[in-house]
């Protein structure tokens, strides 16, 4: 956790470890008022919240759970219940299930963001000139708007374009190639753009990550002769380890709910759509509410599995929210 | 020499990486100068003939509506922002002041909703909005921004337990009833936590682009984002135009970066671990 500094902030937080608030259970009373009131008043603080909470969070969900199980097309004021006949339908047409695989190339793709992040988050935790130079560009690209980013890359990577003219400089002719217009490349453009995109967030995180560790322990590890691969090893990756499993499920959740950049780009042409792509497509311009559920219930339950196994996997010590 | 070895690795990567960093938004930067014809003729790496030329950028800022977009966008970030900020505070005092029936019960409802990803429910969102009337107006937007951050509500949490309770009590005896020691004591001491949000959060609705585009059709109402987007219809071809307008949007959020680095950089840390 890192915040700007407050005085208020050093001695209090260590006190508050988690297991204290049962001990300091009581209630701050207020005086003079009603008992009933004084009970009230937390539910009072958390109307608003839990109310919104509530209802764009939680009802969507059960609405979700509900539509897809019916033929609904959004407008009709009856929703006829069809059984599993989306869920059928989802996993036995073609173009429904290319989604889930268009995700992989992002999946695979949010690896090697997460490796060159660490990679440059390690390297810029250590002594380098211009530190703050490289950190402001590796960094700046994930704060720009995700059109810009798409159209930024559709100029760069149009035939005749920035990269074809690098690699015809470079002579590397023959990997010159129709980067977003040929299906056996879109794909493979897309995901390193969401990488150019994306990296700069994850490098961050880890930089922060590996700046928390006590700088005193490098100095006690190169008493004892270890070299920068042997701190990095022994000393960076374990400290690391909690951001590394919330990264992993950032890269699965972002993986499956690409939009804008193929969007803009190719609009989701050339085998590039993805699943928000289909979802509003067949929600909101086929009408297919009912379908487009199905497909969103199945999203959220690979996304809860894979979190949960994720969990198990790498138990998270830091979630303690009391 | 090992050393000096793995040095020079380093920096080459270093610049490498800068190069593919800056490279493709400095050819936009040097298409948005070039006239039409100048667009056409010449090689991406060509400068422009002249950096003065600001016809591009004058036709994207008033045929285009980015003036109007960063109106749009501005009016629904102060919104959802003061809503953000006071329901995301009135939770986290709630949950960590108070000992309550229903407390943890509160509390995981909210973690469980991270795990909700919102692209998820999109589609059931929609009628939830479209049933409250919201369709087509800017409050679509500040009530799903308001709605949908959790990650503010931890933040605040996890910074209300720095402040000592000592400061309420203290405001108790002298008779300040909740309402003021929220506002009075609480508010105030939240100041780093709430620049954290407001930067996360602000950064995050110039950036949207899938909710204006679902929910906010009308081009009057447009933000940033989505008039962005609609560049790619009627100058589809005109390419110097939209790198013009994609320069405007970027050029805020680079003066916002470089004058903010470091809160910048923290808030991210704070806000994506948490």
């Amino acid at each position: 956790m890192t915040t700007a500094p407050s005085p208020l902030r050093s001695g209090t937080a260590a006190r508050q470890a988690p297991g204290a608030g049962a001990a300091r259970g009581t209630t701050p009373g207020g005086t003079g008022r009603g008992p009933w009131l004084r009970r009230l008043t937390p539910y009072l603080f958390l109307l608003v919240p839990v109310a919104l909470l509530l209802v764009l969070t939680y009802l969507p969900v059960a609405n979700m759970f509900w539509y897809s199980v019916t033929d609904w097309d959004g407008l009709d004021k009856v929703k006829n219940f069809v059984g599993p006949d989306n869920y059928v339908e989802v996993f036995t047409e073609p173009d429904n299930l290319r989604v889930f695989y268009v995700s992989l190339y992002y999946f695979v793709a949010s690896f090697v963001q997460m490796a060159l992040a660490l990679y440059f988050a390690t390297i810029l935790s250590f002594k380098v000139r211009l530190k703050n130079l490289w950190k402001g560009i590796l960094f700046f690209p994930y704060l720009i708007n995700g059109v810009a980013i798409g159209l930024i890359f559709l100029n760069f990577l149009k035939p005749g374009g920035g990269l074809d003219t690098v690699l015809l400089a470079t002579g590397l002719d023959a990997l010159v190639q129709q980067w977003t217009g040929d299906p056996d490349v879109a794909n493979y453009s897309l995901a390193a753009v969401s990488v150019w995109r994306y990296m700069g967030l994850n490098f961050v995180m880890f930089l922060g990550a590996i700046q928390s560790i006590d700088g005193q322990i490098y100095e006690a590890a190169e008493l004892d002769g270890a070299n920068r691969w042997h701190q990095f090893r022994h000393i960076i990756a374990p400290s690391i380890k909690p951001i590394l499993g919330l990264s992993f499920i950032l890269a699965i959740s972002g993986s499956l709910s690409v939009f804008e950049i193929p969007y803009v780009m190719t609009g989701g042409g050339n085998g590039t759509e993805t699943f928000v792509i289909r979802t509003v497509w067949m929600a909101f311009n086929r009408g297919m509410v009912g379908l487009a559920s199905a497909m969103a219930v199945i999203l959220l339950i690979i996304v809860l599995l894979v979190t949960w196994v994720q969990r198990r996997v790498v138990p998270d010590e830091e979630v303690d929210l009391t | 020499m090992t050393r000096a070895v793995t040095s020079t690795f380093k920096y080459v990567s270093l610049v490498l990486a800068s190069i593919a960093m800056l490279l493709p938004i400095g050819l936009i930067v040097f298409g948005s100068f070039k006239t039409n014809q100048e667009f056409l003729a010449t090689n991406p790496f060509t400068l422009p003939a002249s950096w003065t030329n600001l016809e591009n950028y004058a036709t994207a800022w008033t045929r285009g509506g980015m003036g109007l977009g960063f109106v749009n966008t501005f009016v629904v970030f102060a919104a959802a922002i003061v809503g953000t900020i006071l329901i995301g505070a009135a939770a986290a005092y709630a949950l960590d002041r108070f000992r309550f029936h229903g407390r943890r019960g509160v509390l995981n409802m909210f973690l469980l909703a991270t795990l909700v990803p919102g692209v998820t429910t999109q589609v059931a969102t929609f009628q939830i909005i479209n049933a409250l009337g919201l369709y087509n107006t800017r409050w679509a937007l500040i009530v799903l921004f308001m709605g949908t951050d959790i990650i503010s509500i931890y933040i605040f949490l996890q910074f209300m337990r720095s402040i000592p309770r000592s400061l309420d009590e203290a405001a108790m005896i002298e008779g300040a009833g909740h309402l003021r020691i929220f506002f009075q004591i609480i508010l105030p001491n939240l100041k780093p936590a709430i620049a954290t949000v407001v930067i996360i959060k602000g950064i995050g609705i110039y950036n949207e682009f899938y909710l204006p585009f679902l929910y906010l059709p009308d081009s009057d109402l447009r933000p940033v984002s989505t008039a962005l987007f609609a560049f790619k219809g009627p100058y589809g071809s005109e390419w110097e135009i939209i790198s013009a307008a994609v320069v405007i949007t970027i050029i805020p959020i680079l003066v916002l970066f470089l004058f903010l680095q470091r809160y910048i950089y923290n808030g991210f840390t704070s806000g994506a671990t948490k």
